[in-house]
C-alpha cells in the first residue's frame, strides 16, 4: 500500500533538550492516524515538522513519495487544522475557505463553486456569507476543516482540534470527524493526548512520550496489548501494582508489593526474579462479589472494603481498599444493577484471572 | 478621599505661597537680551533692595503679552518707541508715565524729547529713551562686497545672505528702492502699494536668503561659520562679530541705516510703578549705563555715559558711521495702527513664495 | 433587603466619591479645553473698525478663502502631515513587528526603550540637535566630504524632507505602540495556517496582518497626523526659510501681526479640516472610531 507520509529518523532539539529523538513512521493512505502523548512529549514539534513549520536537526520527511527537504508550508502538500482553528476572522466564512484556492490564483467562479460544494459536503450550504463569529464550535471546526479539504491535500494534519470544546461537543465532533475523514478519504494526522480521542477516532495510534514512540498499533493492540508500562498506564483505565518478581512461571509472573501483597500476571518482555516490576489490572477485568463463593473460580482471589463509590452511568467503578495491605483498586461495575445498592464501608470479595493481567520489567520502553 | 483633601491643602498652600512671594518687593522687567546685565541686577539689589526678575522678549512678544493680560505681569517693558502709541491705541496696555519721579537731567536732552514726542498720546507720555542703536549690514568683507541692502540680493551671494522676515526688512527694501516709507505711513494705500513692491523684491531675493533669522545668536553663528557672508542686522551683532574677526564689519548701508530707541514704558497693570521709577533713574546714572551699554553693545540716552565707554566700541561706531552716514540714519516715526495688517501680509507672501 | 437597603445608602456617597474623582479632569477639559475654545470661537468671528472697536464678522473666514496664501498653507501642512503619517507608518510597522513577534524578554523592553530615548530630552533640544547634525558647516555635511560623497558640503538644513525627516523622528513612537498592542493580539497560528493554505508573506500582510491591525494602524495614524499638524517647533527650525506650516501662521497672527482674530479663526480652520482628514480617512479604510480609539 502506497505511503501518504512517512518520516525517516527525524530528530529536533531545543538546546540541551530532545523534543524528537530519532523518530520514524509511515502513515498508510487514506488512514485515520493519531499520535497520542501526554503535553511536552514532542507530538506537536513532530507535526509542525511535518507541516514544514519547523526544520529537523536530522532525518528526513516524505510525504506522497516526495521528500520535504527545503520546502516550505506554502508549497507542501499538506494542510493542517490548528488548535485553535485559526479562522481568519476579518473574512466570511466564504472567504475562509476559498482562500487556499484563491491563493493558488483559481478563478473567481471556479472558487465560488467549489466552495458552496465543500461547504455542502461539511454540512453548512450557504453558509459563505456568514462571519466567523457567527458560527457554533461545531461549525467552526467543519468550517477549518473544509478550508483545508477544499485544497484536496495528500495529508490533512490536525493538531488537537478538539481540545477548545466543551465535552459535549466533543463527543459529537468526534463522530463527525470520523466520518468527514471516511466520506473524503483523506489521509489525517490527527495529535492528542486524549486518549479516548485517538482509541474512537484513529486505525492507527502510535503513543509518544519524551521524544519517541512507545508504541505504534491499532487502538485494540494498545488497549489489550500493551507494550510498555507507559502505554498501559496512559491508554484506558488501569490499575498499577509495582514491586519485585517472587517467582517466574513460564509466561506467569509473581510479584510481591512493598506491603506484601501478591499478585500474578502475564509476563511482557523479559523478566527474572528479583527484577522491579509493574504489573497493570484493568478495572472491567477484576470481577467484583459481596461473598467470596459468589466469584467465579479466579485463579487469585482477594478481600476488601469499599473506599468510594464512582457512578458514573456505564462508566461506573469503585474503589476497593484490600483488606491486608491497604492497597487500592479501581473495579468497574457491571451494567446488570446488581451492585446498585452497593455500600461505603461494605465489605467485598475480587479477583482477576493472572492472564488477564500484563507484568512489564519497571522503566521498559518501547522501540 | 484622604488623598483628595491632601492635595485640596496642597493647592491652598501653593497659592498662598505664591501670593506672600509676589509681595515681596521685586521688580518684573520684559526686555531684550543683554540689556540688563546681572552686576547690575545685584547693585540695584544692594542699594535699594529691590529684586529683578527678567524675561527677555522682543518686540511683538512683549506686546502680545501684555495684551493677552492686558498690560499685567510685568512692572515695566522696553518696547522701541514706534511701538508704543499704535498698540497702545489698539489695547491700552501701557499707563502714562510720571515724568515728575523721574530724573530727566540724566537723559540727552535731544533723545528725551524726540521719544517723548514720539510716544505721547492724547497728551500724555508713555515712554522715555534708554538704548538706541541702528540696523544695517553686516558683511563679511573678505567673502563678500557690500554697500547697500540690495546687495544681499547678488547673484554671486546665493544661499548666503539673511535678513529678518520682519517690518525693517521691509522698510529698508524701500529705502533703498529710492522711497520714503515713513512720508507715507498717514496714505495706507500708497503705502500698500509700496510695500507690495517691496514684497515683490524680497521674493525675487528669496533664493540667495539662507535663512530669515530670528534670534541673534542663529545668525552670528551663522556669520562665524562663514555659512553667511552678508545680513541686514543690527549695528551690536555686527560690532561683536567684529571684535571676533575683523573681516566682519558693520556698515551703515548707502540708503541709510535704520535708526530705533528702545524706551522704558510701564505696562497698565503694573504693580511696582515705584520700583519701576527707581530703576530708570538707576539706569540712567552714567555708570550704570555705561556698563548697560557694554554689555548690549549700543549707546545709551544717558548723558555723559558715552564719555565712560569702551574705546573699542567708540571706535567701531566711529568706522561704521563716518558724518555723513550719521546724517542719514532714519529714524523710526511712531508706527501708526493698521500699518502692520499691510505689512503682514507682504511679509506671509513673501514667506510663502517657493 | 439588608443588603438592598445598605446599597441604596451608599449610592449617593459613591457618586459624590466618584465626582470629586473626576472633578480635576472636569475642571481641566472645561477650563483648558472647552472653555479657550468657545472664546476663540467669539473671537473668530468678530473684526476691527476702529482702534478697541469691534463688529460681528465672518471675514477672518473669508481671508482664508480669498488670500491663496493661507489655504495654499494648510494643504502644504496637511499634504506633509499625511506623507509623514504614512512615513512613519512604513519605518514604525517592521519595528513594531520586530517588537511584538519576534523579541523576547529583554530584548523587548530594551527595544521598547530605544524609542522612547527621544523623549527623555525635549523636543527643543531635539531639534537643536538635528540642526547641528545637517547644517552646512555640521556634523553630516562635513562626513559626506570626508567620505568623498560630496565635493563641498551641501545645506541639509530647510529643506521640506528635512522637515519631513524631523517629523518622523518625532512621531515613531506614537506609531509603534499601538501597532505593537495591535499586532500582540494577533494570534501567530492565523499567520501559520495562511501559510500553511498557500499564503505568500506579501499575501499574509495584505490579507491579515493588515486587516487586523487596521485599528492600531488608523490609532497611530491618528495620533502622529494630529501630532504633527499641531507640530510648531520642527517645521519652524528645520523648514527655516520654507517652512511654511500652518500652525507657524497662526503663531504669527497671534504673535507678531497681533491679530488674535484671524489667529482665531485659523485656529478653528485647522481644527473642523483636521477632523474632517481624519474623518475621512477613518472612512476611506472602513475603520470605525471607537474601535480606534480603543485600541490606541
Amino acid at each position: 500500500m502506497q505511503q501518504d507520509l512517512e518520516v525517516e529518523r527525524v530528530t529536533k532539539r531545543y538546546g540541551i533538550q530532545t523534543a524528537v529523538d530519532a523518530l520514524s513512521l509511515s502513515v498508510a493512505h487514506g488512514s485515520f492516524f493519531s499520535i497520542l502523548g501526554p503535553s511536552g512529549c514532542g507530538k506537536t514539534t513532530l507535526l509542525r515538522i511535518v507541516a514544514g513549520f519547523l526544520v529537523p536537526d536530522d532525518g528526513d520527511v516524505w510525504i506522497g513519495g516526495r521528500s520535504m527537504r527545503g520546502v516550505a508550508p506554502n508549497r507542501r502538500p499538506v494542510n493542517m487544522v490548528f488548535q485553535h482553528l485559526a479562522l481568519f476572522p476579518m473574512m466570511t466564512v466564504g472567504e475562509n475557505v476559498g482562500y487556499g484556492l484563491a491563493r493558488r490564483g483559481a478563478a473567481r467562479a471556479e472558487i465560488a463553486g467549489r466552495v458552496d460544494a465543500m461547504l455542502k459536503r461539511v454540512g453548512l450550504p450557504g453558509a459563505q456569507d456568514k462571519r466567523v463569529d457567527q458560527l457554533s464550535g461545531g461549525q467552526r471546526q467543519r468550517v477549518a476543516i473544509a478550508r483545508s479539504l477544499v485544497l484536496e491535500p495528500a495529508l490533512l494534519l490536525l493538531d488537537e482540534p478538539l481540545g477548545a470544546l466543551d465535552l459535549k461537543l466533543r463527543e459529537h465532533m468526534k463522530i463527525e470527524l470520523k466520518q468527514l475523514q471516511a466520506d473524503f478519504g483523506t489521509t489525517f494526522v490527527y495529535i492528542t493526548h486524549d486518549q479516548s480521542e485517538a482509541l474512537v477516532l484513529s486505525d492507527h495510534v502510535a503513543v509518544m512520550n519524551a521524544g519517541r514512540f512507545e508504541q505504534v498499533g491499532t487502538p485494540q493492540e494498545l488497549y489489550y496489548q500493551p507494550r510498555t508500562p507507559f502505554v498501559a498506564g496512559f491508554v484506558g483505565a488501569n490499575n498499577r501494582v509495582a514491586g519485585r518478581a517472587v517467582r517466574i512461571d513460564g509466561d506467569g509472573v509473581e510479584l510481591a508489593t512493598a506491603d506484601g501483597l501478591a499478585v500474578r500476571a502475564r509476563m511482557s518482555g523479559t523478566i527474572a526474579a528479583g527484577d522491579a516490576v509493574e504489573a497493570f489490572v484493568r478495572p472491567e477485568v477484576v470481577h467484583l462479589a459481596r461473598e467470596a463463593a459468589e466469584l467465579p473460580s479466579l485463579a487469585q482471589r482477594f478481600s476488601g472494603r469499599v473506599e468510594s463509590l464512582l457512578f458514573d452511568g456505564a462508566n461506573s467503578a469503585v474503589l476497593v481498599r484490600e483488606e491486608r495491605t491497604h492497597a487500592e483498586i479501581r473495579i468497574a461495575l457491571p451494567q446488570t444493577g446488581r451492585f446498585a445498592d452497593l455500600e461505603v464501608r461494605e465489605k467485598v470479595a475480587f479477583g482477576f484471572e493472572p492472564q488477564r493481567a500484563v507484568c512489564f520489567r519497571a522503566g521498559s520502553h518501547g522501540s | 478621599m484622604k488623598p483628595f483633601r491632601i492635595a485640596l491643602i496642597a493647592g491652598l498652600v501653593a497659592i498662598g505661597a505664591a501670593s506672600a512671594y509676589a509681595q515681596d518687593n521685586k521688580l518684573r522687567i520684559i526686555t531684550w537680551a543683554d540689556y540688563v546685565p546681572a552686576d547690575v541686577i545685584a547693585q540695584f539689589k544692594k542699594e535699594t533692595g529691590i529684586e529683578v526678575e527678567l524675561t527677555l522678549s522682543n518686540n511683538e512678544e512683549m506686546i502680545s503679552k501684555l495684551r493677552a493680560t492686558g498690560g499685567a505681569g510685568f512692572d515695566l517693558a522696553q518696547p522701541s518707541q514706534d511701538r508704543i502709541t499704535g498698540p497702545q491705541q489698539e489695547f491700552g496696555i501701557y499707563k502714562p508715565m510720571d515724568t515728575s519721579k523721574i530724573k530727566t537731567e540724566l537723559f540727552i536732552p535731544s533723545m528725551l524729547d524726540a521719544t517723548k514726542k514720539n510716544t505721547t498720546l492724547n497728551g500724555q507720555v508713555y515712554g522715555l529713551p534708554h538704548i538706541w542703536g541702528t540696523d544695517g549690514l553686516v558683511v563679511n568683507t573678505k567673502l563678500a562686497k557690500m554697500a547697500d541692502y540690495p546687495d544681499l540680493c547678488k547673484a554671486e551671494y546665493k544661499g548666503k545672505t539673511s535678513v529678518r522676515l520682519k517690518r525693517p526688512t521691509l522698510l529698508a527694501f524701500a529705502f533703498a528702492s529710492g522711497k520714503d516709507p515713513f512720508a507715507l505711513y498717514n496714505d495706507p494705500k500708497a503705502y500698500a502699494a509700496l510695500m507690495d513692491d517691496v514684497g515683490k523684491t524680497l521674493t525675487a531675493c528669496k533664493g540667495n536668503i539662507k535663512f530669515f533669522w530670528d534670534n541673534k545668536d542663529q545668525l552670528l553663528n551663522g556669520a562665524r561659520t562663514g555659512e553667511i557672508v552678508g545680513a541686514m542686522m543690527w549695528d551690536t551683532g555686527g560690532w561683536k562679530l567684529n571684535s571676533e574677526n575683523p573681516e566682519i564689519q558693520y556698515i551703515a548701508p548707502k540708503s541709510g541705516a535704520l535708526g530705533w530707541i528702545d524706551t522704558f514704558a510701564l505696562p497698565a497693570k503694573g504693580r511696582n510703578d515705584a520700583a519701576a521709577y527707581a530703576w530708570i533713574n538707576f539706569n540712567m546714572r552714567p555708570e550704570v549705563a555705561a556698563k548697560v551699554a557694554a554689555s548690549a553693545g549700543n549707546f545709551t540716552a544717558s548723558k555723559g555715559a558715552d564719555q565712560l565707554m569702551d574705546a573699542k566700541l567708540k571706535a567701531q561706531f566711529a568706522k561704521s558711521f563716518p558724518e555723513e552716514a550719521l546724517k542719514n540714519v532714519k529714524w523710526y516715526p511712531a508706527v501708526p495702527p493698521g500699518i502692520e495688517d499691510i505689512e503682514g501680509k507682504v511679509l506671509d507672501r513673501v514667506k510663502a513664495a517657493g | 433587603m439588608a443588603a438592598e437597603t445598605a446599597v441604596g445608602i451608599a449610592a449617593p456617597r459613591a457618586r459624590l466619591a466618584l465626582l470629586l474623582l473626576l472633578a480635576p479632569a472636569l475642571v481641566w477639559l472645561v477650563g483648558l479645553i472647552v472653555l479657550p475654545h468657545l472664546e476663540l470661537a467669539v473671537l473668530s468671528l468678530r473684526a476691527r473698525v476702529a482702534p478697541r472697536v469691534y463688529e460681528l464678522s465672518l471675514g477672518q473666514y473669508r481671508t482664508f478663502i480669498d488670500e491663496p496664501l493661507y489655504w495654499h498653507t494648510f494643504v502644504r501642512t496637511a499634504g506633509i502631515s499625511i506623507l509623514a503619517t504614512v512615513c512613519t507608518l512604513l519605518i514604525a510597522f517592521p519595528a513594531a513587528w520586530y517588537i511584538a513577534k519576534l523579541a523576547r524578554g529583554r530584548a523587548r523592553s530594551v527595544l521598547f526603550v530605544l524609542c522612547l530615548i527621544p523623549f527623555w530630552v525635549s523636543e527643543t533640544v531635539r531639534t537643536l540637535g538635528w540642526m547641528i547634525l545637517l547644517r552646512e558647516s555640521g556634523v553630516l555635511p562635513r562626513v559626506l566630504v570626508d567620505l568623498g560623497i560630496t565635493p563641498a558640503p551641501i545645506e541639509m538644513l530647510y529643506h521640506d524632507a528635512t522637515i519631513l525627516a524631523g517629523l518622523v523622528y518625532t512621531s515613531l513612537l506614537f506609531m509603534v505602540v499601538p501597532l505593537v498592542s495591535a499586532l500582540e493580539s494577533l494570534d501567530d497560528s492565523l499567520i501559520e495556517a495562511a501559510y500553511d493554505l498557500g499564503g505568500t508573506g506579501w499575501s499574509i500582510l495584505r490579507q491579515i496582518v493588515v486587516p487586523h491591525a487596521a485599528p492600531g494602524i488608523a490609532a497611530g495614524s491618528i495620533v502622529v497626523f494630529m501630532l504633527t499638524l499641531g507640530n510648531y517647533l520642527t517645521p519652524t527650525l528645520l523648514g527655516g526659510k520654507n517652512s511654511l506650516w500652518f500652525t507657524e501662521q497662526i503663531y504669527t497672527q497671534f504673535i507678531t501681526r497681533f491679530n488674535w482674530e484671524q489667529g482665531a479663526a485659523f485656529g478653528f480652520l485647522l481644527l473642523v479640516l483636521s477632523t474632517a482628514i481624519v474623518w475621512l480617512g477613518l472612512k476611506l479604510t472602513g475603520q470605525h472610531f471607537g474601535d480606534v480609539m480603543r485600541r490606541s
